[in-house]
């Protein structure tokens, strides 16, 4: 069905000599500006390391609360993404804009399993009354343990934001492949897209053991 | 497309349209100019309103409150919307390219995009003011951040949203500087300026965004109450204090980077001479940028932080001084034997390199620990910053403002006035904050809207001296928008620079060149360019 649209040749901008030069500039930009995003969740990280140093025994009993099997899919869906992510762009390389369509949908699914179960695990905190600060009124044995939820919340949140944009960009890409507009000369959306979802993933792969598996 | 229409950049579109929605990189450097000229405007105002409160030592015209938004408000316009802009979003967007043979940035729609989060940020900023203004001080610090019943998160998100236009500035620059060079443009035949944008660019992607989560923390703090950095319920406000300064004190040398570029253009275009050590320059840059990002512990050598900490901090902080001095004794030594020609941007040029060496040596003094510890929250502080921020940069951007002007706007503006008004700039600046370095050694805290009796004449001194400074403003923005009007029409190469932007007309076209030019040889060697 995808394949019916014929291809929409691309236009290399008036600034640039070359396509080559314009996607490798593109690339450049999208690598500086992930180095931006790490530097952005590093606060957290940082702020994590601390508290967990200030009240280690706190940290183990929070980190119970949390499910690790929930934690452990959603760590399943989102690497299985990454792989469908680049599915996606290699297909988009070749030529294949069906193939690439599908994977891109898979994609697009994943994320969206992702969010379902990051929901359910929400509502579960909420209904428990583990919550950041003043709204706490959970129960455990530690008074701090609200610090580990405010952690929490900012991280998964941000995170959950992250892949919430993630699945909007991705949406954006199956309509423009739809419409026939990436071919093995022109994919630099698609690109650039995947290696934002590679971020999105790996600040998941260290914020699921630093928050489920501390004990 | 064709650009040999002769037609420059102002007459290729026209309507409200063609600004606000534009992608010309030179087009979205002019509007940037007239936002950060109007922040300054507005933070001068709060300073010119805070020092005429400090004439007497009792209270004059403002409460205690008052005078503590006063200042906060002074700092954060003057720090987040005029001063971390003011050079790269404004010449750094219309030179960058030019300078480099481009036809535009990299990322033109990303560029544009960077000057609607700048207003939409500074909305906040505004929104603010009006709705119970800020009084934490520009730095925020918890705890007293948190509990304040003052306009905090609007300030802060305004400040966290102006970060992000701050990022995506530094992400399309870098992408220039390494990917758009045309033929013969090597990394060492870089203008210094592109050196000093491509270090600035650096920090702010590297650092902005920390300030940006810290804020987003805080932003948390205030609104939930999630107490990270709130004692009362487990937190800690000295990890603010941390995650604040590992932004902002590079964000000392994004202010500072830009200004140091443009110093290494006047000094070789008004000297007529080659720089002295163009690898120095250019690498200094690049150390200071890295240096930055090791130094944030020198603001909290009294906050509680481990000793050892301290004194390696202390070390760190001298270091910095070293590429900063190679800078400074380059130029110095470019002047010598020189063919020295004493225009307006010049003086800016000579005031920066009195100014910024006082407020360059006092820092190394404010470095030292035992000294710290008595001039720490004094005037002598104060005065220390006035003289990098605003006898450093301020000064290169006015230097950098009047070199540039005849090519940006096709228009001369008046010599004559343009002295005067720099002379009224520098006797107004030493005579506002020269007294305050006295002040501070002799124990007055800075942030006090009351003082003791024996301070008033050094208070009241400095207060005359701001009237000085805003007449030297006032004259200077007289002249600048009456060279709109009614200037001599400007030639290509006024002052007979050697780069670029000198090779297009004044105003350039749309695409910057009607013929790139060839590139071969350094950019300041005035010997094999044959003048």
């Amino acid at each position: 069905m995808s394949n019916a649209a014929p291809v929409v040749e691309h236009h290399v901008a008036h600034h640039f000599d070359t396509a080559e030069q314009e996607f490798e500039t593109a690339k450049l930009g999208m690598w500086v500006f992930l180095a931006q995003e790490v530097l952005f969740f590093s606060a957290i990280f940082v702020a994590y390391i601390v508290f967990r140093h200030l009240h280690p025994e706190m940290f183990l009993e929070a980190s119970h609360h949390l499910s690790w099997k929930l934690g452990a899919l959603n760590t399943v869906f989102l690497i299985t993404s990454s792989f469908t992510m680049v599915m996606g762009v290699r297909s988009a390389q070749v030529n294949e804009r069906s193939a690439s369509i599908k994977y891109l949908i898979a994609t697009l699914i994943l994320a969206g399993a992702f969010m379902v179960v990051k929901y359910i695990e929400y509502s579960e905190k909420f209904h428990h009354g583990y919550l950041p600060g003043k709204f706490f009124f959970g129960e455990g044995s530690h008074e701090t343990l609200h610090l580990f939820y405010g952690l929490y919340f900012a991280a998964t949140g941000l995170h959950g934001l992250h892949v919430l944009i993630g699945m909007g960009l991705i949406l954006w890409l199956i309509i423009r492949s739809l419409r026939g507009e990436f071919y093995s000369d022109y994919y630099t959306p698609v690109e650039m897209v995947g290696l934002y979802w590679h971020l999105v993933d790996l600040i998941w792969i260290f914020l699921f053991p630093l928050l489920y598996l501390v004990g | 497309m064709s650009t040999a229409t002769g037609k420059n950049f102002f007459e290729a579109a026209s309507g409200w349209k063609s600004w606000l929605f534009t992608l010309d990189h030179k087009r979205i450097g002019l509007m940037y100019l007239a936002a950060v000229c109007i922040a300054f405007g507005l933070g001068g105002l709060f300073a010119l309103l805070l020092r005429l409160e400090l004439l007497t030592p009792t209270q004059l015209l403002f409460s205690a409150k008052q005078y503590n938004q006063l200042f906060t408000l002074h700092g954060a316009v003057m720090v987040f919307l005029f001063i971390i802009p003011s050079i790269p979003a404004s010449l750094g967007n219309f030179f960058l390219p030019i300078q480099l043979g481009a036809k535009d940035v990299a990322f033109p729609r990303l560029n544009l995009a960077s000057f609607h989060i700048y207003i939409f940020g500074a909305l906040f900023c505004l929104y603010s003011i009006f709705a119970g203004a800020i009084d934490t001080g520009w730095t925020f610090y918890t705890p007293y951040s948190t509990q304040s019943d003052t306009s905090v998160i609007s300030m802060t998100l305004g400040a966290f949203i102006l970060g992000f236009s701050s990022i995506l500035t530094g992400v399309n620059f870098i992408a220039t500087i390494h990917k758009m060079r045309p033929k013969g443009m090597t990394w060492f035949r870089l203008p210094l300026f592109l050196w000093a944008m491509y270090a600035t660019s650096v920090i702010q992607v590297l650092a902005t965004p920390v300030l940006g989560i810290t804020l987003f923390l805080m932003i948390l703090e205030v609104s939930l109450g999630i107490g990270i950095f709130d004692p009362a319920l487990g937190g800690d406000p000295v990890l603010f204090q941390h995650f604040f300064w590992f932004y902002s004190h590079p964000a000392v040398y994004i202010m500072i980077l830009p200004a140091m570029g443009i110093m290494s253009e006047l000094v070789t275009t008004f000297c007529r001479k080659n720089i002295f050590g163009y690898s120095f320059v250019a690498y200094s840059s690049i150390a200071i940028a890295i240096i930055s990002f090791l130094v944030w512990g020198h603001h909290l050598f009294v906050s509680g932080q481990s000793e050892y900490a301290t004194m390696l901090f202390s070390l760190l902080t001298f270091l910095v001084a070293i590429p900063s001095a190679i800078k400074v004794f380059n130029w110095l030594v470019t002047m010598y034997k020189g063919s020295i020609s004493f225009d307006t941007p010049f003086l800016y040029f000579l005031s920066f390199m009195f100014l910024f060496s006082i407020g360059g040596l006092t820092g190394v003094f404010l470095g030292t620990l035992s000294i710290d510890v008595h001039l720490h929250d004094t005037y002598f502080v104060v005065a220390h910053f006035h003289y990098v921020m605003m006898g450093g940069t301020v000064m290169a951007f006015l230097g950098g403002l009047h070199y540039w002007w005849p090519k940006m706007v096709g228009k001369m503006y008046s010599e004559f006035w343009g002295r005067i008004s720099c002379l009224l700039v520098f006797i107004g600046f030493n005579s506002v904050f020269f007294v305050q370095f006295i002040m501070g050694s002799k124990g007055m805290p800075r942030r006090y809207y009351n003082y003791l009796d024996q301070f008033q004449p050094l208070h009241a001194f400095s207060t005359f001296g701001t009237w000085i400074l805003g007449l030297g403003f006032i004259i200077m923005a007289v002249y600048l928008l009456k060279s709109l009007k009614s200037g001599e029409k400007a030639p290509d190469n006024p002052w007979g620079g050697l780069t670029l932007e000198w090779k297009t007309t004044s105003p350039p076209p749309l695409e910057n060149f009607e013929t790139v030019p060839e590139i071969t040889h350094d950019p300041y060697d005035y010997e094999k360019a044959g003048l």
